[in-house]
């Protein structure tokens, strides 16, 4: 199966993606991780203004089969969480990339660790195939 | 009979009773009009004493139970729970006592108490057992805040964390973080055991302890156990293991002579009292004898002939009313008693047995996660070839066309698409040729026939259930017009509902 890997952002080996816009950033999960947890029944999120360091678990998503922490690739500061998915947490499988999104965050260092779209998409060739 | 059975209101009937009350001799009024129900149910039901008779009674008959079929739901032990267990709990001496009671009137209940913990402590390896904790989640909680206050204690303040294996029981992070430490998880490696490098690069001082449950989720016993004990006592941490697999080792392994220091038995699954609907469980704890002062209590005495109950002086507290579940002490102990020691390592010798004898017969068709020896539970993969549209969760529901309790499924959420399937050792070998049929059965339905698996189960009284639908928007409160726009949707498709007649 092909999972969409867009090539403006990064990845984390744990399946969050991470688009940095200067010394912000917004975060979500892969195509591969919403394909992965199945349906998406619920999403919790953090509060604004609450600071996170690189590989923090800052939010859960919540399918029929499981319920997985979501880690933080970068550190600082939420400044915007993405509400409208407390309501329909079904976006996050139509639209990961995009509508999908969970959270904002004022970056607090510079990021560094994170895997580039082709690295990331070898990951997850490997993970498919176990 | 397997027809949909609706709520007891709606088989309400204006005036229908199930007593005679003597006439009424005093003028009779009404209840004031704000007292008076005005929602949907409009009261309680009207029945006759043989409708309410018959309505739970086809409720009851709804349940699969270990007595009506094989219920391999992995990780649970759901063995057959030995009926001469409830003839031992049912003696008037047993039954019929209150913990208030002076101890000199109830010196066999705490007699059989006391044989009880002596009994654990040996098959386990541990120099002190209580009793107490109602459920193997109480009995971790127990045993993390025993933790907690065995390093405060000696003034070791800074150690807030505690490391889980990814293949722990869910319970063991949730309560680590109910105690209020930080959970730190480590990886496992290729084999299933505890990954030693993520191990090495995450123990520290800070390190409270470690849960491990030995054998693991995945059906597998770690190979380093005791190479794990060493490197977590070695940073000042301590051992808790959770006694959920312990079916699988009676007499061959004891947890505390491997490097464990704490652990939760339980009850109601390796010593067969009854469990699943609400037990009531047991998650009695042992532990060696230097974290014995925090123990929850009471623990039992025995001096001078003499049993009497006591709190350790360091204690954490009580984690439950009284003893707690007094029966099922009676239980475990008949069971204990009546195995012995030969015939408790029989019981693990064909839990094992049972498990590989499935894994071997299945490995063809379904990809085994860890393709080594696994214990008492096995895990398969419901990724069939030339099947991509086929999934674990068709599966499961396609087992229970056969007859079969589904296994547990999406669990551990390390394997993908995990089939986790625990025989245990009370099913024959008829059962499990029977069970193997089944499986082999589904796995080619999965190619030839994809459609009945994503239409099972046929033969329930309801159909496949909306799961996405249920937890998305969630109907918590009985709503009379909601259901009958539901059962209108399903009327629409062939989910019929087929009514019962009286």
């Amino acid at each position: 199966m092909d999972y969409q890997t867009p090539q403006d952002r990064q990845y984390t080996k744990s399946h969050e993606w991470v688009k940095i816009d200067g010394s912000t950033a917004t975060v979500g999960i892969s195509d591969y991780a919403q394909h992965a947890l199945g349906d998406i029944v619920f999403v919790e999120l953090p509060d604004v203004g609450a600071s996170f360091g690189v590989g923090d678990a800052f939010g859960v998503v919540e399918s029929v089969k499981a319920a997985s922490d979501v880690y933080l690739p970068v550190s600082g500061e939420i400044i915007e969480i993405n509400e409208a998915l407390l309501d329909a947490p079904e976006t996050v499988n139509s639209d990961p990339y995009g509508a999908g999104w969970l959270a904002k965050v004022q970056l607090s260092a510079d990021a560094s660790d994170l895997l580039d779209p082709a690295t990331y998409a070898q990951h997850v060739a490997e993970e498919a195939s176990k | 009979m397997n027809t949909y059975e609706p709520p007891i209101f709606e088989l309400s009937g204006s005036g229908k009773v199930g007593a005679s009350l003597p006439a009424v001799g005093v003028p009779t009024s009404e209840l004031p009009s704000e007292l008076l129900r005005t929602d949907d149910l409009q009261g309680l039901p009207e029945l006759s004493e043989t409708e309410v008779v018959r309505h739970f009674t086809r409720i009851s008959q709804r349940n699969f139970c270990i007595d009506t079929g094989m219920y391999p739901l992995g990780s649970c032990t759901m063995k057959y729970n030995p009926k001469i267990h409830e003839e031992a709990a049912r003696l008037p001496g047993f039954a019929h006592i209150h913990p208030l009671q002076d101890e000199a009137s109830v010196q066999g209940a705490l007699r059989l108490s006391y044989e009880l913990q002596q009994l654990l402590a040996e098959i386990a390896g541990f120099d002190e057992v209580c009793l107490q904790p109602a459920a193997g989640a109480q009995g971790e909680f127990a045993g993390i805040l025993v933790f907690r206050a065995y390093h405060l204690d000696r003034g070791d303040e800074q150690r807030d964390e505690v490391l889980c294996p990814n293949s722990a029981h869910g319970t063991n992070p949730a309560t680590a973080a109910m105690v209020g430490f930080k959970v730190i998880e480590i990886a496992t490696d290729a084999r299933g055991n505890v990954d030693l490098a993520d191990l090495r690069a995450k123990v520290g001082p800070r390190t409270a302890g470690l849960m491990l449950t030995n054998p693991n989720t995945l059906g597998l016993f770690d190979e380093h156990v005791q190479e794990v004990a060493q490197i977590v006592h070695d940073a000042g941490g301590l051992m808790y293991g959770d006694g959920a697999n312990f079916n699988a080792i009676l007499g061959i392994v004891r947890p505390g002579d491997v490097g464990f220091d704490f652990m939760h038995y339980n009850l109601h699954k390796t010593f067969t009292t009854p469990h699943g609907g609400g037990g009531p469980g047991c998650g009695a704890v042992g532990c060696k004898a230097f974290l014995a002062p925090y123990l929850p209590g009471p623990i039992i005495h025995h001096e001078n002939g003499q049993y009497t109950r006591y709190v350790p002086e360091k204690s954490i507290g009580r984690v439950k009313s009284f003893m707690g579940n007094f029966g099922m002490f009676v239980r475990a102990y008949t069971y204990i008693r009546m195995l012995g020691a030969a015939g408790l390592r029989e019981i693990s010798e064909n839990a094992v047995l049972n498990a590989n004898y499935l894994r071997v017969k299945l490995q063809d068709v379904y990809p085994v996660a860890y393709d080594r020896p696994c214990m008492h539970e096995v895990v398969l993969q419901g990724k069939l070839k030339d099947a991509p549209d086929i999934h674990t969760l068709d599966i499961a529901k396609r087992l229970i066309d056969f007859g079969f309790h589904p296994p547990t499924v999406y669990f551990p959420i390390s394997v993908a698409e995990a089939i986790m399937i625990e025989p245990t050792e009370t099913e024959s070998k008829q059962n499990l040729d029977a069970f193997i049929a089944a499986m082999r059965q589904i796995a080619h339905e999965a190619v030839e026939t994809p459609e009945v698996l994503h239409a099972a189960p046929t033969t329930t009284p309801v159909r496949r259930l909306d799961e996405v639908g249920a937890a998305r928007k969630p109907v918590l409160k009985y709503d009379r017009a909601a259901i009958a726009a539901l059962r209108g949707q399903a009327a629409s498709t062939d989910d019929q509902i087929v009514r019962p007649t009286y």
